[in-house]
């Protein structure tokens, strides 16, 4: 990562790394980084934020960092990384928290409206309600 | 042997061929399949956050409707269903304050969720109860060594306790063809995720798995992969005619249901097995190896 990051002990614990623990149900002190999540996870070359980073992030209270990053909408909760994490941390509920709380601010990541009529066609009804439950709010 | 059934939406459109050979499959095997006389979609993905309770009505009211049926189990072909279904009944069943609250909210039903269904995948019931053994002695057209990659994906396995195989190296699949006298062939993909749903909005990402997931397999061998899943098949099958255009050497290959190849074996005509609802025809590949 080549951007600059400000790390500040004021927000380590805020509100919103409260949220995300509440949301995913995980102790995010538990992880110490060793990385397996994104050793494992097949989406990261689509991502800007690793998946072992998304957890460092939240535990300083990176939100603006979090909220903007492309990786929250490219992880399509797999769970290798829950499957492999040595500290038993589901990182997959972590990134599902973050999408969550974009998604309760009614920032839809997909417009139903803007998904061409032949693919509606071709998609299986499988393809389009799991987009829409996870894409839209 | 007889049990409820729970088909769930894809299996009624685009993946009716999955369907209907697994009914031929069951009907051959003893199986008596009973489906719920209603059933809603199962909302497709189980909901990861902690207080997201509305998204867990939707599997739940299915499993009212498997009591109401006067069973205490249910089966599933669809992998991500029997996802679905299982983790909203594990999380109710554990959870009794939240299972009181979604009954409320269901106030119209006639009776309660009581927690007392239990929810199975065709394959363990395959494994488990039929017994692969005793199924070998049903087959009348055996797969004649076909070359098989057995792809499993996420939904099958993940997470550890719903899932009903091992984790990381899930091999009910494998056993299953090997009793068919196919010829299981061993590659590293095996439980790499398709993309899903992404294919929605993101069609190159599901390209570039693609080509990943079908090369591996092809370059250990295959012939044809199953499946049992019917996202993974659109994916793994009608994504590969994006993926011939963004990578020129990719070549590809014949996707199937699990349960094609069984009824197959069991004797299945080709009218019940709808290769017409494949992006990669198998028929030339079943016809060189003398199973059509």
């Amino acid at each position: 990562m080549s951007e600059r990051v400000d790390v500040s002990r004021t927000r380590i614990g805020d509100p919103f790394v409260l949220k995300i623990e509440e949301l995913s149900g995980q102790n995010l002190l538990a992880c110490y980084q060793c990385g397996k999540c994104s050793a494992g996870c097949p989406a990261v070359s689509e991502m800007d934020i690793l998946p072992n980073q998304i957890i460092r992030y939240a535990q300083l209270g990176l939100t603006d960092e979090l909220i903007r990053s492309k990786s929250i909408w490219v992880c399509a909760s797999c769970l290798t990384c829950n499957a492999r994490c040595p500290k038993g941390i589901n990182i997959a509920e972590v990134i599902e928290a973050l999408r969550q709380i974009q998604l309760r601010r009614r920032n839809d990541h997909i417009d139903i409206g803007k998904v061409k009529d032949p693919e509606m066609e071709e998609l299986p009804p499988i393809a389009l309600i799991s987009s829409f439950r996870k894409f839209t709010s | 042997m007889e049990v409820a059934y729970y088909p769930g939406c894809t299996l009624k459109a685009n993946a009716r061929n999955f369907e209907d050979s697994a009914l031929f499959a069951c009907e051959k095997l003893d199986i008596e399949i009973k489906e719920l006389s209603r059933w809603n979609c199962c909302g497709t993905v189980f909901s990861l956050s902690t207080d997201d309770l509305i998204h867990h009505m939707a599997p739940v009211r299915n499993l009212i409707r498997v009591e109401e049926n006067g069973s205490n189990r249910v089966m599933t072909l669809c992998a991500m269903c029997y996802n679905t279904l299982k983790r909203a009944n594990e999380r109710v069943k554990a959870d009794p304050e939240s299972l009181e609250k979604l009954n409320r909210v269901m106030y119209k039903e006639e009776v309660d969720y009581q927690g007392n269904v239990e929810v199975v995948h065709m394959l363990e019931l395959l494994r488990d109860e039929i017994e692969f053994t005793n199924l070998a002695s049903k087959v009348i057209k055996p797969l004649n060594n076909l070359k098989v990659a057995c792809y499993y994906g996420c939904m099958l396995v993940r997470p550890e306790g719903i899932g009903f195989d091992d984790i990381e190296n899930p091999s009910v699949l494998e056993d299953l063809i090997h009793v068919l006298e196919g010829q299981p062939v061993d590659f590293p993909f095996k439980t790499e995720c398709c993309g899903a749903y992404q294919t929605v909005d993101k069609p190159d990402i599901i390209a570039e798995r693609t080509d990943q997931i079908i090369n591996s397999a092809r370059n250990r061998g295959a012939e044809v992969m199953v499946m049992a899943c019917p996202l993974c098949a659109f994916n793994l099958d009608h994504r590969q005619k994006i993926t011939r255009q963004v990578y020129s050497g990719f070549r590809g290959m014949p996707v199937l249901y699990f349960s094609q190849l069984l009824a197959l074996a069991l004797g299945c005509g080709t009218e019940t097995l709808k290769f017409d609802l494949h992006y990669f025809n198998p028929e030339p590949i079943l016809k060189e190896k003398g199973l059509i």
